[in-house]
């Protein structure tokens, strides 16, 4: 009886969760779709949910907007001589399409983001874990107060800094808050603790330097903790939409979730380039959370395990 | 934490200090520039009349800001909405996700990691793809929930969703739901897969129910794991932005606020510098708040 009443449970259960799941589909396949139908389906008062006619025209309308050129080579440092504060601009690409610079940015900006953060809070990580110095405990408080405040609240500040730093307007104003954000630190340092000292002392009296003992001593032991913070990271400076919107503002510096925001903004009934532009955003880093999926999910839960 | 161990030599602690500070440098470098000073200077300015104007000098007026703060009513009316999106976001998600954990960890692994992989698809669709989608889901003229409305007969007449005071916010918090429960669902299918099963076979012997067992063994060890859940949770909705800024830009008249939201309107729209970080000290300190509240909760129950 009792396991008869449980079967039925499981499989409604299953159904409920399944009719849930096709709900949170919806969104994403409404993109996809919708990236494909004629103006005319789109403005119609009754949708249809399956294109009955597939068209490129929102994709040509897409790459035909906003043109930005591929890639621009200045001197380093040029913007502090320059007496209107831009750099110097040594080579520049040619046009193509805003959104194709916007993919460029972006994967350069969370790339460059995910890297610098592995880096040193790797090296932070070990030194506050397995290092007895002089004012640790400090820096350990300072990081943990500054990780229980909400982000956000810095990025006014953060706009006047950027601008006296004369890097406003540059993808650098992004990465550098990121990489600062001291969440990386924290966690990699609950991982270090488990690295034995024994094994530190160890190298040490085999005459090994400290770099070498981080290399080949600790960083293997920190290694899974350093792949999650990379997923982590990745993901977070992606889509984080808040600190870009405010640092970004110029058609050739803007990421793709700025981009297809400004389209929205110019265009906002022409729901069939927007469709085109937010497929355009997403199936790339669905595709990396789809290839990635099993180290996501242990990366999100060794983040909080640890955190 | 000692600065030394007993046994080590002068020498030893000065190469430690400066091999530790080496390692820490990179790292110190980018989180005192960019996340430490800031913080401060949003405390400091908040002190000054000062605007983003390039020739601008700051004035200092003491609490001003703050004062203004608690009489601004559209300020207050952002504090109510962001209060109401958390109040009703965070137990929600966190029951939402616990039910569909639970009725998912136990499948056959294939659908758990399917179906788990289905529910964070919103969050790593990045904010500004889904919320585009729902702008134009909620559209009054081609939007698919007054076409379906209508169809199934809820209601009579096409509903501007996001241009209604009285729906326009619960638009947003269905928007976020879908946006949140996903690491939330991650967290307890790994936290339920974990929960002890001698402790839960023991109780079965003992013949407890279903519904007795995750009660009081299951729950209780998934604590944590809720603990951590409500917390970011909450952050999370506090920070709704995107959403806001996309489909309303806080309208109409001002019913969408959130905190967040207006912080960056006073300082971005109406370059009031120092009076949003007023705002954002006052949102530090509730969220602070909170967060020890709930940290000093889940320690007593576990």
């Amino acid at each position: 009886m009792t396991t008869k009443k449980s079967a039925l449970y499981k499989i409604i259960a299953f159904v409920l969760v399944l009719i849930l799941a096709l709900l949170f589909t919806f969104p994403l396949y409404w993109i996809l779709t919708g990236s494909f139908k004629t103006q005319k389906e789109i403005n119609s008062t009754s949708p249809a949910w399956w294109p009955s006619e597939w068209t490129m025209k929102n994709y040509e309308n897409l790459m035909g907007k906003m043109k930005a050129p591929l890639w621009e080579v200045s001197v380093p440092f040029s913007q502090y001589f320059t007496e209107d504060g831009t750099a110097t601009v040594v080579s520049a690409g040619p046009q193509v399409p805003g959104a194709i610079r916007w993919m460029l940015n972006t994967i350069w900006m969370a790339v460059a983001a995910m890297l610098l953060t592995c880096l040193t809070s790797a090296l932070a990580g070990y030194a506050l874990a397995k290092k007895r110095f002089i004012g640790r405990t400090l820096i350990f408080t300072l990081i943990v107060c500054a990780m229980a405040l909400p982000k956000q609240v810095i990025l006014i500040p953060l706009i006047r800094e950027m601008s006296s730093l004369k890097l406003y307007n540059t993808i650098s104003a992004v990465i550098y808050p990121i990489v600062g954000w001291p969440f990386g630190v924290f966690l990699i340092k609950q991982f270090a603790e488990g690295i034995p000292g024994e094994i530190i002392e160890a190298a040490r009296i085999d005459g090994a330097g400290e770099v070498k003992t981080f290399t080949t001593v600790a960083y293997p032991m920190i290694k899974p903790g350093v792949g999650a913070l990379a997923i982590f990271t990745f993901i977070n400076s992606w889509n984080d939409y808040f600190m870009q919107l405010i640092m970004l503002s110029s058609t050739k510096n803007l990421t793709i979730s700025l981009g297809i925001a400004k389209m929205q903004a110019e265009n906002s009934t022409d729901y069939g380039l927007i469709m085109a532009g937010a497929a355009f955003a997403a199936v790339p880093i669905i595709t990396v959370f789809l290839i990635f999926q099993k180290y996501f999910t242990k990366g999100i839960t060794m983040g909080a395990v640890k955190g | 934490m000692r600065a030394s161990r007993p046994g080590m030599s002068r020498a030893l602690v000065r190469r430690e200090t400066i091999a530790g500070y080496l390692f820490l440098l990179p790292s110190l470098f980018f989180f005192l520039v960019f996340v430490i000073y800031p913080m401060f200077m949003c405390i400091y300015t908040s002190f000054f009349d000062s605007n983003m104007g390039k020739d601008a000098v700051d004035m200092f007026i003491g609490l001003g800001n703050y004062k203004e703060l608690f009489q601004d009513k559209i300020f207050l009316g952002a504090l109510k909405n962001t209060a109401i999106i958390v109040l009703v976001s965070v137990p929600t998600v966190c029951a939402f996700s616990l039910w569909v954990s639970s009725a998912i960890y136990n499948m056959k692994p294939v659908f758990t990691s399917a179906f788990r992989c289905i529910f964070y698809l919103p969050v790593v669709t990045g904010s500004v793809a889904v919320t585009v989608v729902w702008k134009w889901m909620y559209n009054n003229y081609y939007g698919i929930f007054n076409y379906l409305g209508k169809s199934v007969g809820l209601i009579d007449s096409n509903i501007n969703w996001l241009g209604d005071p009285k729906y326009a916010l619960w638009c947003i918090i269905l928007i976020l739901f879908t946006t949140s429960v996903g690491q939330p669902i991650v967290l307890y299918v790994s936290a339920l897969g974990n929960v002890d099963q001698t402790l839960v076979e023991a109780a079965e012997v003992d013949g407890a129910t279903k519904t007795q067992v995750f009660w009081k063994i299951k729950w209780a060890q998934i604590m944590p794991t809720t603990l951590y859940i409500l917390i970011i949770t909450t952050i999370n909705s506090f920070q709704c932005f995107a959403l806001i800024q996309l489909l309303t830009s806080g309208g109409p008249s001002h019913s969408t606020d959130t905190v967040m939201y207006y912080i960056y309107y006073t300082a971005f729209k109406l370059y009031r510098y120092g009076y949003g970080n007023a705002m954002g000290v006052v949102l530090m300190v509730i969220i602070a708040i909170l967060s020890a509240i709930q940290y000093k909760l889940g320690q007593t129950d576990s």
